[in-house]
């Protein structure tokens, strides 16, 4: 069945799931670091390993992120809250319960919204919660699953990382939009948490997952049975994991069967969703109130205060990027288009002049983001990053080219700017003894190009700037090389 | 010197600070004793000679080189196999911790180290805490002193046989629902059950959390006061410890002993503990106590507390909901036992046949009810009720005390029983009825004994309200120094 035929026999309701790795310098319940990307099984103590006896202690600053988290989405923030015991046996959780909210959670009933081709979706927010990561199993053999693994690795570096769970309430009436809904949904909700400066909002390193819900009715029923999608990693794959799960459903559907409700993972190769646990073998989690931790009674006064400290979210900053810089109409829909509409603003804000960051985000870094395919968003660069590069450049401390090349060196390390640059010994040549000598050269080198400028076509110079630049390895500032050069031909540049 | 078995805790104290006796000649005349009595009492599963020694030696050279000491440096202690030792096996009386070497130390443990107190070993227990006899051990019963066909108590029956044969001065037991006060009241000791929070409970492997507590055993009420001061007090790392002052124990038992009068304290007979179940010749014990109580100059009321009837079913929801969850994380995966790891058992048969084989009858019976009081559609007719019933009886408590200073009963309602005599579960938690009111409401309760019965050990129990710990132990210290020693059989090889 086409999309479009079944989006004109069905209508679609949506809800997300998105778990976010809050950005904290120590776990939930104890002190470890909570650094990505260490020595397995390095970064944990009695606490975060479950061993017998020990206790947690809630971190205030994951509790603070959680509400402002809350209420950059309209949330009511509970006067009241206690956190609750998810009892269920798996390898990766330490204590075999997760310690997380259950019927009191820390941020209630709010909303979101989202622009899709220019038309305004408003998303509920049923609940923001805190809970405690898992870590993290790699099953070793050939199916890469648990089932048929030769063995299995447990890191728990990532248990008790502060998770926070924002649920959205069922999002009926967006038709063919769905996915696309879904899609800006989660890039709101990441440009929002980014600003709000509590993680890193990276998909591909998992510190945001999303589980997508969809189910399908016909004109005039009631909702369908739905789907939770897990495994959707990237941006690109909400909106394929809904668009994938509404044609199966369709063709179910419409064969006369019906929908199971379970949980399916979608599959990145394929763009489709294959079934998962169904909801019959679900486990009961047996939940109740967590009673090593004593109640959560956040401060109405407190509460305010981080209401008043919230940044300029990223819809109030599109307004005033259109408003106040003056970016025009269409660079924002470009921007838009583009997903980079916040990054843009991001490296406004961090310093940059605003032709610059929209050229850097449009062009080299749009680029990249496309040979890796995934979002620019989805870069290992951040925009104060780029803003540096953007005034190193500025500074004539590099020239285009090494800035890009700076560019690469941040995306391939991870490291910041300044290190890429002195790790590569990115600098613009200034030595003016070794350009006169590479333009004496190029001039040798290529005498007719030379007795071309002399004979007063200075446009040909372009070529020995080239070839100058070439053998300093772009290190040199082409401006400057090609005064040299012209200086060296006799002709006023 | 006389025998420094013999001695109070108090007395070895005064003496090693004083330098007359050396810290390292007490913890070897206990081990000797340990050595001559233990095989047939069975109070230790295990007995760290080497560390006692060692410690005992840093407490007399702290002192050579002019550290003033405190009350209880160089004073031996046996401690409860349920608070993890780091490096000394802890097993919590469980086949499934077998040869497990804790890499960190309770709270408790730190307190009592820091303090020169000298560890002896640990002791035996019912598994987990779960018992009221130390039959449910997996390492073999323990024996009581004055009769050693008979239980010591429990859980915590290592720790109050241990005291009773002279094996230690002062030992350290944990009560959930009596399993200190029960153990004390049969081996003819004192035992205290602290506030619910007044001592830390990082590093006692949870059986309830909502109601363990960490407490002190010794034959003397002074003793046990000194004890307690040394453990209590604000910790950190576990959220539940209150935040504030140690009731001044030390100082109440001194005064109450010193005072000779009760004068002006409104003593409340608790109607509800008493009567039809109860033994004459505790019921006689208890009325003599009461005597005494009354000769002292105290205001003897009687009160009705009428919830009190069914804080037994309470329990048995609330703490077998709790250990449920909290047992859950014994799973051959990161420690202790693991069976049938023989690469064709899956993951969870290994964690089946390990906990199989690692729990015992008891503990599987408690997780088997708590799993199934806690699962969806039962949680609110089993644990939510049962909450409720906690709340009642804490209002007993509250309506109780506005006519009371203390609360009075018999600890239990039956003196030591024959090893193998009690079959039944059910007249098995009958022990506890006296212990369960002050366990669910979070009140502090001691034991002291009063006399015997058909030869045997009979406790009186003393509640005071939230923070009013040093209430019991002024009452007690009264009641002791009115009342005199009880003469302790001997034990002979």
């Amino acid at each position: 069945m086409k999309y479009e035929e079944v989006v004109a026999r069905f209508e679609p309701v949506i809800g997300l799931e998105t778990h976010v790795e809050l950005g904290t310098a120590s776990k939930m319940f104890c002190g470890c670091s909570t650094e990505f990307g260490a020595e397995p099984n390095t970064q944990v103590c009695p606490v975060c390993l479950g061993l017998p006896g020990a206790l947690p202690v809630a971190n205030e600053k994951a509790i603070e992120s959680t509400i402002r988290i809350g209420l950059a989405l309209n949330c009511s923030i509970a006067s009241w809250c206690r956190f609750a015991r998810k009892n269920y046996f798996y390898p990766d959780m330490p204590k075999n319960f997760q310690t997380s909210q259950y019927d009191e959670p820390l941020c209630i009933d709010g909303y979101l919204d989202v622009d899709v081709n220019g038309e305004t979706v408003r998303v509920g927010i049923e609940r923001v919660h805190l809970e405690e990561d898992t870590g993290k199993n790699t099953h070793v053999g050939t199916s890469g699953r648990i089932h048929g693994a030769d063995y299995s690795l447990v890191d728990y570096n990532r248990a008790g990382i502060p998770l926070v769970e924002i649920v959205t309430k069922p999002v009926p009436g967006t038709g063919a939009l769905a996915p696309e809904v879904a899609k800006a949904y989660v890039t709101e909700l990441r440009d929002i948490l980014r600003t709000l400066g509590v993680s890193d909002v990276r998909m591909e390193q998992g510190s945001l997952r999303c589980d997508v819900n969809t189910s399908l009715n016909r004109a005039g029923e009631e909702w369908g049975t739905r789907t939770e999608t897990k495994n959707v990693n990237s941006l690109r794959s909400v909106e394929r994991a809904v668009r994938s799960e509404m044609l199966r459903q369709a063709e179910v559907l419409e064969s006369g069967g019906t929908i199971t409700q379970e949980t399916r993972h979608f599959q990145e190769q394929t763009g489709d969703t294959r079934r998962g646990r169904s909801k019959e073998e679900a486990t009961d989690y047996r939940y109740f109130p967590e009673p090593d931790l004593v109640p959560m009674a956040p401060d109405p006064e407190w509460v305010e205060q981080l209401r008043k400290g919230l940044p300029e979210l990223p819809a109030a900053r599109r307004v005033r990027l259109r408003d106040e810089l003056g970016v025009s109409a269409e660079d924002m829909v470009q921007m838009t288009n583009a997903g980079v509409v916040e990054l843009v603003g991001a490296t406004i804000d961090a310093g940059a002049p605003i032709g610059e960051a929209r050229n850097w985000w449009l062009g080299y870094l749009a680029q990249k983001a496309n040979e890796r395919e995934v979002d620019p968003a989805e870069l290992p660069i951040t925009p104060a990053q780029v803003a540096r590069v953007i005034a190193l450049v500025a500074d004539g401390a590099l020239s285009v080219a090494l800035a890009r090349q700076a560019v690469d060196g941040v995306l391939e390390t991870g490291d910041d700017v300044d290190a890429v640059v002195a790790a590569r010994g990115l600098q613009v040549v200034s030595d003016t003894g070794a350009l006169e000598q590479a333009a004496d050269e190029a001039i040798a080198a290529n005498p007719e190009v030379a007795e071309k400028v002399r004979g007063g076509k200075v446009a040909a110079v372009g070529a020995l700037v080239g070839a100058v630049m070439k053998a300093t390895r772009g290190q040199a500032d082409a401006a400057a090389v090609k005064e040299i050069l012209l200086r060296k031909l006799g002709v006023e540049g | 010197m006389s025998d420094l078995t013999r001695m109070t805790a108090a007395e070895i104290g005064a003496l090693v600070a004083g330098g007359e006796v050396a810290a390292v000649e007490v913890a070897q005349a206990h081990l000797d004793r340990i050595g001559s009595v233990d095989s047939q009492v069975n109070a230790f599963l295990h007995v760290d000679t080497a560390g006692a020694l060692e410690a005992a030696k840093a407490v007399d050279t702290a002192r050579a080189n002019g550290t003033v000491l405190g009350p209880l440096a160089g004073v031996p202690l046996a401690m409860k196999d349920v608070v993890v030792t780091k490096g000394l096996p802890t097993t919590a009386g469980s086949k499934i911790l077998q040869g497990w070497h804790p890499p960190y130390d309770a709270t408790i443990t730190e307190r009592i180290k820091n303090a020169g107190i000298v560890m002896l070993g640990k002791t035996n227990m019912d598994e987990f805490a779960m018992g009221s006899s130390t039959e449910n051990s997996a390492y073999g019963p323990t024996h009581n002193p004055w009769d050693l066909s008979r239980i010591p108590g429990g859980s915590s029956g290592g720790s109050s046989a241990a005291v009773a044969a002279f094996e230690a001065p002062l030992s350290i037991g944990t009560d959930t629902g009596g399993s200190i006060r029960q153990p004390a009241a049969v081996t003819g000791i004192v035992g205290h059950k602290p506030t619910y929070g007044g001592v830390s409970r990082y590093g006692l492997i949870a059986f309830s959390s909502s109601l363990d507590q960490a407490g002190p055993f010794g034959r003397t009420v002074l003793d046990a006061a000194l004890l307690h001061e040394v453990i209590a007090g604000h910790d950190p790392r576990d959220s539940t410890s209150i935040d504030g002052p140690v009731p001044p124990v030390v100082a109440a038992a001194r005064e109450g002993a010193a005072a000779g009068s009760l004068a002006g304290v409104r003593v409340g007979v608790v109607r509800e503990l008493g009567g039809e179940g109860y033994q004459p010749g505790v019921l006689a014990a208890f009325d003599t106590a009461i005597g005494t109580l009354r000769e002292l100059g105290a205001e003897i009321v009687e009160v009705s507390c009428p919830h009190f009837e069914y804080a037994l079913a309470a329990y048995y929801l609330i703490a077998p909901s709790e250990c449920s969850s909290n047992l859950a994380r014994f799973d051959a995966v990161r420690y202790g036992l693991r069976v049938g790891d023989d690469g064709a058992n899956s993951l969870e048969e290994v964690m089946s046949l390990t906990r199989e084989a690692g729990f015992g009858p008891e503990v599987k019976r408690r997780i088997m009810i708590g799993t199934y009081a806690l699962s969806s559609g039962y949680y609110d007719a089993y644990y939510g009720q049962a909450q409720k019933v906690r709340t009642l009886i804490a209002r007993d408590f509250a309506v109780a005390f506005e006519r009371a200073d203390v609360l009075v009963s018999p600890s239990t309602p039956v003196v030591a029983f024959g090893i193998g005599e009690v079959v039944d579960p059910l007249t098995m938690y009958r022990n506890d009825l006296c212990t369960l009111p002050a366990s669910l409401a979070g009140t502090p309760a001691i034991s002291v004994p009063c006399g015997l019965s058909d030869g045997l050990p009979v406790g009186l129990q003393i509640m005071a309200p939230a923070l009013a710990d040093d209430r019991c132990y002024r009452v007690a210290a009264a009641y002791e120094a009115a009342a005199g020693p009880l003469t302790f059989p001997e034990v002979t090889a």
